[in-house]
């Protein structure tokens, strides 16, 4: 059986990290992902990394606590602030090691590296390497795991995680490639697992971000928090909801109507374009709505457009190439003579596992760090530059805590008999699961009900939320829960069986959705990315705390935590 | 054939089915959700629609990953970033694996060569002083002498390309010479002449007979023959004992 004592589902930036921080404790680690590492979602990362690093013009007194108030003030005061001051006192020491690991960032004449504004922020704070941040980021993070010699099992698909009284045990996982169903043991697993984008139609996500690590940790029953937050960017491309970096509009870029008009004046005088992702994007969304975008009527929504022009063709080859090229081979179209078609998009999972500022999860040796975890830094809205730095940050606290909590005790090479008796138990119970989706009789058709679960989650939990349509949108989604029983996977294929990987995580796509579904139907109030159509102000009184949602065999059951307040009381947010 | 349709001709390998590889063709509707349809979404079509058992690799859908590098209607690209419009000939798009990688199955190949190579060349930074308390200062201009090299995906499609690699698997070839001019030009870099040692051989940069089908092939615009001439005019200036 395949032993490490610690084990990283996800080789995106969070579980790169975490495994250098468990390597370099001397301790052994590996890394499963079900791509090649550098195939993961952060690699799309666009505009920059947030630190208060004080190197661009006009932001000499930056410090770290500004960040941390922007952060909060961004997050709608749901962030924890204990945790949000942790990222952002460390923000700095992860920027500059990640310099001097080689990652190319864009610098200032002086050769410091270089800073651009960035939505909901005080000053340029925010680092990048032009406009494929994620990009330099995750490669020279991937550089530095091969340096290490760091262990991965690449194009494995972990399909269920082993949890015995309270304690995680290891994972079973497909093996893409060979189609064999195998356990993995671990003493201490992380889960970097990225969101669950691609439940929702109009992301911006990669085609991997199902969600699959959020639906399997709970499906062993560990709670996920705050879910009903998803952020919706404002500027995805029209037609494939390819992002446009928010570093467009740091750069100085417009959003312009059908009328012609820069319409954030009315909604954000001061910030403008720069206000947080959640203001611009309802802004966005209110325009198309009220007959002031463009393709009125016509199929996939509306659009705005997002204008670079009087930027000139020298900035936006330096600062926006990747934007640029983006738009010559998807749209048709040169950012530098025409403006960008643009909505509003789903982007990022605020919500995911519960955790600490260790990553540690509720349930003995497991963690959470990155997209899939929620700490919560982001709250109820997440300021553009903070994904990167939440996956570096707590990727490396989590590795620390990882290899603290075995040091002295991981001289194992096999897994505890009891473990492996237990896991060789879930095996039987995976494979049995993975033979009768493939040899059942099933009639129904998996990727209209994926297709069907994609409608009702733009159309109904959406930008704008009501009682109505929350409610059809849970009925929906239980109805297509009901459906999903009778599916089959149509390719008997053992060596890479696509059909078998996209539909094994048909389920829990629709369990993380009921939960996302049920959250937003409950809070009735209006926080950062949730906003309620019938309940509109932010009512502290009653919600200012964090959802937690625990599996049953009923569905999901609701309770609720209190949020972490250190220095800030909650204020109205103003732009 | 109806007119809104084209043939999508997969050349398709099963290692589990004893049947001989071949082409395969499949009727596909030209209009995707948003208009345009590229490669990937077709393939995804078929997937859905027709045929359960295709094989092939996907991650971003936007040109940045590197998964998707197929050897399409005559040409490697990424099959996300490719029109079904600029691929048909006459109303087929032909699609394989990338040519001279083993095949595991229909459009998957095994990277495993390529990687190789890839870690031979120290694909990381190395600088034998301590790290300074900020970040170590890099002009902007030394910064623009990396940007292309760094703006690599890693999607095999030179490798895959290259003649010379065709003829020795051991050559480096284009990506892993890349990766390495992209750390023998980065100034923070401390290990230039470990670096010119390790590729300034004949399995290195003088295999390359600068045929430039890693420059035609690259689907980020790379020019990856200029990193290593660079590389081979820093080499014949050391062994002439001149200046680096």
């Amino acid at each position: 059986m395949i032993y490490h004592p610690v084990l990283i589902v996800g080789g995106g930036l969070a579980g790169l990290r975490a495994a250098i921080a468990v390597h370099d404790a001397g301790l052994d680690c590996a890394v499963i992902s079900r791509v090649h590492p550098v195939r993961s979602h952060s690699v799309a990362a666009q505009g920059g990394i947030n630190a208060a690093l004080g190197n661009a013009e006009g932001a000499r007194d930056d410090t770290w606590e500004k960040h941390a108030y922007d952060t909060i003030k961004g997050s709608d005061f749901l962030a924890d602030q204990d945790a949000v001051e942790r990222m952002t006192r460390e923000a700095p020491a992860r920027v500059y090691e990640m310099e001097h690991w080689g990652c190319p960032f864009s610098r200032l004449a002086d050769g410091r590296i270089a800073q651009r504004p960035f939505g909901g922020a005080g000053y340029p704070r925010t680092c990048y390497a032009a406009d494929k941040t994620g990009h330099a980021l995750l490669h020279t993070m991937w550089e530095q795991c091969v340096k290490r010699g760091i262990r991965t099992y690449q194009e494995f698909l972990v399909l269920s995680l082993t949890v015995r009284e309270g304690r995680a045990l290891g994972l079973i996982a497909l093996n893409i490639l060979t189609g064999e169903i195998v356990p993995l043991a671990a003493d201490r697993i992380l889960f970097a697992t990225g969101g669950a984008g691609r439940i929702f139609g109009r992301s911006t996500n990669a085609l991997i971000n199902t969600g699959s690590g959020l639906a399997i940790a709970y499906q062993a029953e560990v709670p996920l928090k705050d879910m009903e937050f998803i952020q919706f960017h404002p500027t995805a491309l029209f037609g494939t909801n390819i992002l446009m970096t928010e570093g467009c509009r740091g750069e100085g870029g417009y959003l312009v109507n059908a009328e012609g008009n820069r319409f954030m004046e009315k909604y954000a005088s001061k910030a403008m374009e720069l206000a947080p992702r959640d203001i611009v994007a309802r802004s966005i969304q209110t325009e198309i709505n009220e007959g002031r975008g463009f393709g009125k009527g016509g199929a996939g929504g509306g659009y705005i457009h997002l204008d670079l022009r009087h930027l000139g063709a020298k900035k936006i080859k330096e600062r926006l190439p990747g934007i640029r090229d983006i738009c010559l081979n998807f749209a048709g179209i040169d950012p530098i003579d025409t403006p960008i078609p643009v909505q509003p998009g789903q982007h990022y999972t605020m919500g995911g596992i519960d955790t600490d500022v260790t990553g540690a999860a509720p349930v003995e040796g497991l963690y959470a760090a990155g997209e899939c975890a929620c700490v919560s830094v982001h709250g109820a809205n997440r300021l553009g530059g903070n994904s990167l730095l939440d996956t570096m940050v707590f990727g490396k606290l989590a590795g620390d805590a990882m290899a603290e909590s075995l040091a002295g005790n991981a001289n194992r090479t096999e897994p505890a008999p009891e473990a492996r008796t237990l896991l060789e138990e879930d095996l039987r119970k995976t494979r049995d699961r993975a033979h009768r989706l493939m040899a059942g009789d099933g009639t129904e058709d998996p990727s209209a009900i994926r297709d069907r679960l994609k409608d009702v989650m733009i159309e109904k939990v959406g930008i704008f939320r009501d009682r109505g349509t929350l409610t059809e949108a849970l009925a929906e989604v239980r109805e297509l829960k009901e459906r999903v029983a009778h599916i089959k996977v149509r390719s008997q294929a053992r060596v890479f069986n696509l059909d078998l990987v996209t539909n094994v995580e048909l389920e829990g796509m629709l369990e993380v959705a009921e939960v996302i579904a049920l959250g937003a139907l409950q809070r009735e109030e209006s926080r950062g990315s949730h906003y309620r159509l019938d309940f509109t102000s932010r009512n502290d009184a009653d919600w200012l705390k964090h959802t937690l949602a625990h599996r049953t065999p009923e569905g999901p059951q609701l309770d609720y935590s209190p949020v972490a307040i250190t220095h800030y009381q909650p204020v109205e947010r103003k732009y | 054939m109806p007119e809104d349709t084209f043939a999508l001709r997969i050349f398709r390998f099963d290692p589990e089915s004893g049947k001989d590889p071949g082409y395969q063709d499949f009727q596909v509707p030209r209009g995707g959700r948003s208009g345009g349809l590229t490669v990937l979404e077709a393939l995804f079509y078929v997937l859905e629609h027709q045929d359960p058992g295709l094989a092939f690799r996907y991650s971003c859908r936007e040109a940045i990953c590197g998964s998707c590098a197929m050897y399409i209607s005559g040409e490697w690209k990424l099959a996300c970033q490719t029109q079904v419009g600029h691929a048909l000939e006459g109303n087929v798009v032909t699609v394989s694996a990338l040519p001279h990688l083993p095949v595991i199955k229909d459009l998957v190949v095994d990277m495993e060569p390529f990687w190789r190579n890839y870690e031979k060349v120290k694909p990381y930074l190395i600088n034998d002083g301590p790290p300074p308390e900020k970040e170590r200062l890099q002009s902007p201009e030394d910064r623009k002498g990396i940007q292309e090299m760094a703006d690599c995906i890693l999607c095999a499609a030179c490798h895959s390309a290259c003649p010379s690699g065709i003829a020795n698997e051991d050559y480096l070839g284009p990506a892993a010479l890349t990766k390495a001019y992209r750390f023998v030009a980065d100034s923070r870099d401390t290990a230039r002449e470990e670096r010119l040692t390790l590729v300034g051989n004949e399995q290195g940069i003088f295999r390359c007979h600068t045929i430039f089908n890693c420059v035609t092939s690259c689907p980020k615009g790379i020019n990856q023959t200029y990193s290593i001439q660079q590389m081979k005019k820093l080499v014949m200036k050391r062994n002439l004992g001149l200046q680096l």
